[in-house]
């Protein structure tokens, strides 16, 4: 059963990284504007030479 | 489209393909498409030269109508006043961020992120769509600050320049510090979680060695819950004490020191399993409500003064000849030049041009006023003429207008805080919990040491308030929502509970209870079917709102041609029709005496001949009637103006409240007044629009700013609302008393959970287990009971 502390140790470090990397993702302000991404995802990337109605 | 269907049918509509609006007879042609302008019309022009016709690919109409002139940004190229305003600058590069009010779809942003199509200076440009702002990178040598902002405008999206900086102001206010604190609560939380499963499920003899391991880990996890997460507490609940308050904080940093120190105890003596889920638990939904109550709106300032109204420059004139300086260094003495829709920033004389000023920001009196020279010009006004030459007899912050800002109102700002109910009841909780905490105690002490001292820590621990520290804020922040659905902005959860105990109601007149859009208009006169025709097309060719007006409710379709039309600004039109002249507009313009003097009324003359004269009046809002009635039967209704009272006998039918009508209220007027009310021990609550409202807005218990278009100027309040939901004015206070009944039950559900802990708890008997159990049922229990309740009476009360 010592493997157990090996298991938790694993754990612990994994839920670490994740932390660590919610804590980047909040000083990159990945966070800061949660609606325009989703907006501005959809938009197409080569325009169309003239709309025409 | 040719003419006789124009004539068959008066009313189809032809909207605009740039902003949806409908187009007038003459209609502007281009590339097949129909514009109500020639403002939209050159917009549309710039992004088809500039292939980037997609902006009408994603929304219909996404346009906005280009009516207002575009202010004049010389200012822009002073190095300083750029300086102030850029975020970043270099050798090359530029970032600045802007606030640009007309953004509002996805079109929106599709255009102003390509902004590097219309000019390759441009390297780069991100929208927050929510916040209306948008940072451009640009290169400097090769475009300026003004080039820049110049563009933007030309395809109609003006940024909004002014002294004070909205853009900064907004940036500093964040919840980065909060979110982390919950990070990091979460994170220890669920592992704590983990680790204490094996104990309550219980331990095989041959794994009782993880026992004391997992303790340890236990503990290593808790000390960053309570030294980080849970700091603040501390800090609030010490500085309460300081200041001998007791609020929920005192009682809920003692309940997370107690059960820190009694796990610390208990894991390194190892008599038992500590309380540490319990702590990151509570510490972790603690947090999370705290959030939750924090929500605010990234689009809306609350905190808007006449600086936000006021240019950042003014054009100065002196030997040299015109220069703009900011606004700070304008001086007594200074000669400045104000152009056609500008606004005057201090009190002056005028010395040079025809003044003809707005000041319905600062009076509430919507007709514009003629200055002639020589007099005195008060700040705040906007010019709507040609330029103008003023002398500078005041400081800026000095003025009739800003000196409202130095009214004890505005002093005292920081400390107007709402005593909430939370507020009340943790006064009295904490000092029952330390009787019962030290009764307990001292009842074990004689018998029975060990247990004195487990009794005490476990009332401590199972009364820690979590429940009741997140009624108030779930309960409110449901109802922030509701509200926020029907275009009624609430600055934050406490001016629910205030909105609750209002039993006076204060409104402005011009901008409040008037509708933003159309007239009643009646003639006095005579006038026949031909003289209709004639009036009717000497006005359609002024783009005047009046005109417009006119044209519109007189509904002739007949129409002569007009020569020698001319228009004289702020005074009226004229023009030959069938060989008569007729003449529209002002008593003065028509060399005769008026018979009223208020300002609402447009004279007619045809063929040197009186005819009558037209009255404007605005019209009142949607069931404002039935709104003043539902009102009147719970509250105390008052009504103060800045016009003249010419409206007093058309108000009296749906107002009958005559002693309470105040007119001609300059103010400072409103100001004292409010005070005057509060003097009387009422709970006054303050509806106004314009500048001239924002002393008694300020001073108001609760201050609500009634606008028609919510990115427009507001003056500083506690509340926003939208024209839209004016008329839902009884159902939000209703719906805001009954907040405070949800809040009021939710506490007494959580003090039920309370007691049952307690009865344990004196007793010694408290288990890790019951306690771990106990916490999270509590909370869930208020925070589905809060939420459900808060929507039924909403839907009680017709909000949802």
């Amino acid at each position: 059963m010592n493997i157990l502390y090996f298991l938790i140790g694993c754990s612990v470090l994994l839920a670490l990284i994740f932390l660590m990397a919610f804590f980047w993702a909040m000083k990159n302000g990945q966070n800061d504007d949660t609606y325009t991404p989703g907006v501005r995802i959809l938009f197409d990337d080569d325009l169309p030479e003239k709309h025409e109605k | 489209m040719n003419n006789l269907s124009t004539q068959a049918e008066p009313d189809a509509l032809t909207l605009c393909y740039h902003c949806g609006n409908e187009c007038d007879e003459e209609q502007y042609h281009f590339e097949d498409k129909n514009f109500c302008c020639i403002g939209c019309q050159s917009v549309y022009k710039i992004l088809s030269e500039n292939q980037l016709c997609n902006y009408y690919a994603y929304n219909n109409t996404p346009g906005k109508t280009q009516d207002e002139a575009s202010s004049h940004y010389d200012y822009l190229d002073e190095p300083k006043i750029a300086a102030s305003l850029l975020d970043y600058a270099d050798d090359s590069i530029s970032i600045i961020t802007l606030y640009i009010p007309a953004i509002h779809c996805s079109s929106c942003l599709w255009l102003l992120e390509h902004l590097y199509k219309i000019n390759a200076s441009i390297v780069n440009s991100r929208i927050d769509f929510l916040k209306k702002q948008v940072v451009i990178t640009f290169k400097n040598k090769e475009m300026s600050l003004r080039e820049l902002v110049i563009m933007l405008s030309s395809i109609g999206y003006e940024p909004l320049i002014s002294l004070q900086d909205v853009v900064k102001e907004q940036n500093k206010v964040s919840d980065r510090d909060l979110i982390k604190k919950i990070a990091v609560a979460g994170f220890c939380f669920g592992n704590v979680m983990l680790l204490s499963f094996p104990e309550y499920f219980g331990l095989a003899t041959f794994e009782q060695q993880f026992k004391s391991f997992f303790g340890w880990l236990n503990l290593v996890f808790a000390l960053p819950v309570v030294i980080y997460s849970g700091r603040d507490y501390f800090i609030s609940a010490w500085k309460n004490l300081r200041n001998k308050v007791l609020n929920l904080d005192f009682p809920l940093s003692l309940g997370i020191a107690i059960m820190f120190i009694r796990s610390l105890y208990e894991i390194v003596s190892g008599t038992g399993a500590g309380f540490v889920d319990t702590l990151c638990g509570l510490v972790f939904f603690l947090l999370i409500g705290k959030w939750v109550q924090q929500r605010t709106y990234h689009h809306l300032s609350f905190e808007r003064d006449y600086r936000s109204y006021f240019p950042v420059a003014v054009t100065l004139i002196n030997e040299e000849g015109e220069k703009p300086i900011p606004m700070d260094e304008l001086k007594v003495g200074d000669r400045i030049l104000i152009r056609n829709n500008e606004v005057i920033p201090a009190d002056t004389i005028l010395m040079k041009g025809d003044a003809v000023i707005d000041f319905s920001f600062v009076t509430g009196e919507s007709a514009p006023v003629q200055k002639v020279l020589g007099e005195v010009v008060y700040a705040g006004g906007r010019q709507i003429n040609q330029a103008i030459e003023l002398e500078v007899i005041k400081p800026v912050s000095q003025s009739y207008l800003t000196s409202l800002w130095n009214n004890e109102a505005f002093e005292k700002k920081k400390k107007k805080k709402i005593d909430t109910f939370s507020d009340t009841v943790s006064r009295y909780f904490s000092i029952v919990l330390l009787i019962v905490a030290f009764g307990s105690a001292g009842y074990w002490m004689f018998s029975d040491t060990a247990k004195a001292w487990q009794s005490f820590t476990a009332v401590l621990i199972i009364a820690c308030p979590c429940a009741l520290a997140l009624s108030s804020p779930f309960t409110l922040s449901a109802v922030l929502s509701i509200f926020d659905k029907n275009k009624f902005y609430l600055k934050n959860t406490a001016v629910v509970e205030q909105l609750a105990r209002i039993n006076t109601l204060v409104f402005d007149k011009t901008g409040t209870i008037t509708a933003p859009e159309g007239f009643r208009i009646s003639f006095e006169g005579d006038l026949s079917y031909e003289d209709q025709c004639l009036i009717s097309s000497v006005a359609r060719n002024s783009g005047h709102p009046l005109s417009r007006e006119l044209v519109k409710w007189m509904k002739i379709s007949e129409y002569f041609p007009v020569s020698e039309y001319q228009e004289i600004p702020g005074k009226g039109i004229q023009g030959m029709v069938n060989n008569k002249l007729v003449k529209i507009g002002s008593a003065s313009f028509l060399n005769i005496k008026s018979e009223k003097k208020d300002t609402g009324t447009v004279y007619i003359q045809i063929a040197d001949h009186y005819a009558g004269y037209f009255s404007f009046r605005q019209k009142w809002r949607n069931g404002l009637k039935e709104l003043f009635a539902t009102l009147g039967a719970k509250l105390n209704m008052h009504l103060l103006s800045g016009d003249q009272d010419s409206e007093k006998e058309f108000l009296i039918p749906s107002f009958p409240w005559e002693e309470n009508m105040h007119f001609k209220q300059s103010p400072q007027n409103k100001l004292d007044y409010i005070q005057k009310l509060q003097q009387d021990k009422n709970k006054v609550m303050m509806l106004g629009d314009g500048l001239n409202d924002a002393g008694a807005l300020k001073q108001s218990d609760l201050g609500i700013a009634v606008t028609d278009n919510i990115n427009n100027f507001s003056p500083g309040c506690d509340a926003i609302l939208d024209g839209a939901g004016f008329e839902k004015l009884p159902q939000f206070i209703h719906q805001a008393k009954d907040a405070v009944k949800v809040i009021h039950m939710s506490f007494g559900i959580s003090l039920t959970y309370n007691v049952v802990g307690l009865y344990f708890a004196v007793q010694g008997l408290l288990s890790p287990l019951f306690a771990a159990i106990l916490m999270p049922l509590s909370t869930v229990t208020i925070i589905s009971f809060t939420s459900i309740a808060t929507h039924l009476f909403a839907r009680k009360n017709k909000l949802i």
